[in-house]
């Protein structure tokens, strides 16, 4: 469980954001908008390339992190809006760092994602912090198949 | 149609490509996919943000890059995938009416030592909008076939 401003945050703390499986009709679906390299669309293509079969868009590996953390902070938003406590105002990201796909993700896979605080640092504005994340993607066979350290501004409580 | 291998990505090289509109509708769909926030979903509500107005998630602007470079050269390259991302950089957001274009940099060329089938170039990409304001910036490898070691990874 972490906090929602700036000073609700420790370096080290960890959570873990949830899980989602690939199914084949999502992994081809994401390709077809943005990503349609052959082998993240076709079996057969996906055999004959580096990955040995059909594989997820690594930016669709991301991106489904991405939600889940999403999902995480807005369940802890609402929990905070139901005990009557001020929420923040939500953050930009600034970018990302070491953004790595070691293993592939095939269809049937299941991710589970988890993200913890690495770096924390003031800003010259007053009501915003920086805070960095390291996020990674384990799938059921204990395989990374995402990692990346990224940063956003996350509001200050000033106090 | 000639394919792109490894050899045909000499260090230094620029080139130009892509034409992407965005437009809000595309920025919403991606976000109700992937990144729900309300600067990402509802105009109303992110004017109210410190976005000041509906702007596209930084995972979709680099969604759209990838689109960007499959249409504008993977595709008709001998590309593998890549290993990762070194460094990605949200520096301007991107908003409804924008239309995005891509600047791509050979940064490096090496041959994989692990693999001999195997050449990684290592390329920047800067994603610019209208206004040649650059919105994204992107530094990455991509591993291309060798143009002798034929078609087929080993």
């Amino acid at each position: 469980m972490i906090g929602l401003f700036y000073e609700d945050h420790r370096v080290g703390q960890a959570v873990a954001v949830g899980a989602h499986e690939f199914t084949r009709e999502a992994i081809i679906a994401f390709a077809r908008a943005y990503d349609p390299q052959p082998f993240h669309l076709d079996d057969a293509a996906g055999a004959a390339s580096l990955y040995g079969s059909l594989c997820a868009s690594g930016w669709h590996t991301a991106s489904v992190c991405m939600r889940l953390i999403i999902d995480y902070r807005q369940a802890q938003r609402a929990a905070a809006a139901a005990r009557g406590e001020p929420l923040p105002p939500l953050g930009l990201g600034a970018g990302v760092r070491d953004l790595r796909w070691p293993n592939p993700v095939r269809p049937g896979d299941v991710v589970a994602y988890s993200a913890r605080i690495d770096a924390m640092r003031e800003t010259r504005r007053p009501q915003w912090g920086i805070i960095g994340v390291h996020a990674i993607g384990v799938d059921q066979l204990g395989r990374e198949v995402l990692a990346y350290s990224s940063q956003a501004l996350v509001a200050r409580r000033g106090d | 149609m000639d394919r792109l291998y490894f050899e045909d990505f000499p260090p230094g090289e620029i080139v130009e490509y892509g034409d992407a509109p965005v437009t809000a509708e595309a920025i919403v769909e991606f976000a109700k996919a992937f990144d729900p926030q309300p600067f990402h979903l509802d105009e109303e509500a992110a004017r109210a943000s410190m976005a000041g107005g509906l702007i596209a998630s930084g995972w979709h602007t680099a969604a759209m890059l990838m689109r960007m470079n499959c249409d504008g050269f993977l595709n008709r390259s001998a590309g593998q995938g890549g290993p990762g991302v070194e460094a990605l950089d949200w520096l301007k957001p991107v908003r409804p009416g924008d239309r995005l274009r891509t600047r791509r940099t050979t940064l490096s060329a090496r041959p994989s030592r692990s693999r001999p089938a195997l050449g990684v170039v290592a390329f920047l990409f800067e994603v610019l909008n209208q206004n040649a304001e650059i919105v994204m910036t992107q530094k990455n490898p991509v591993f291309f076939l060798r143009r002798a070691a034929g078609e087929t990874p080993r």
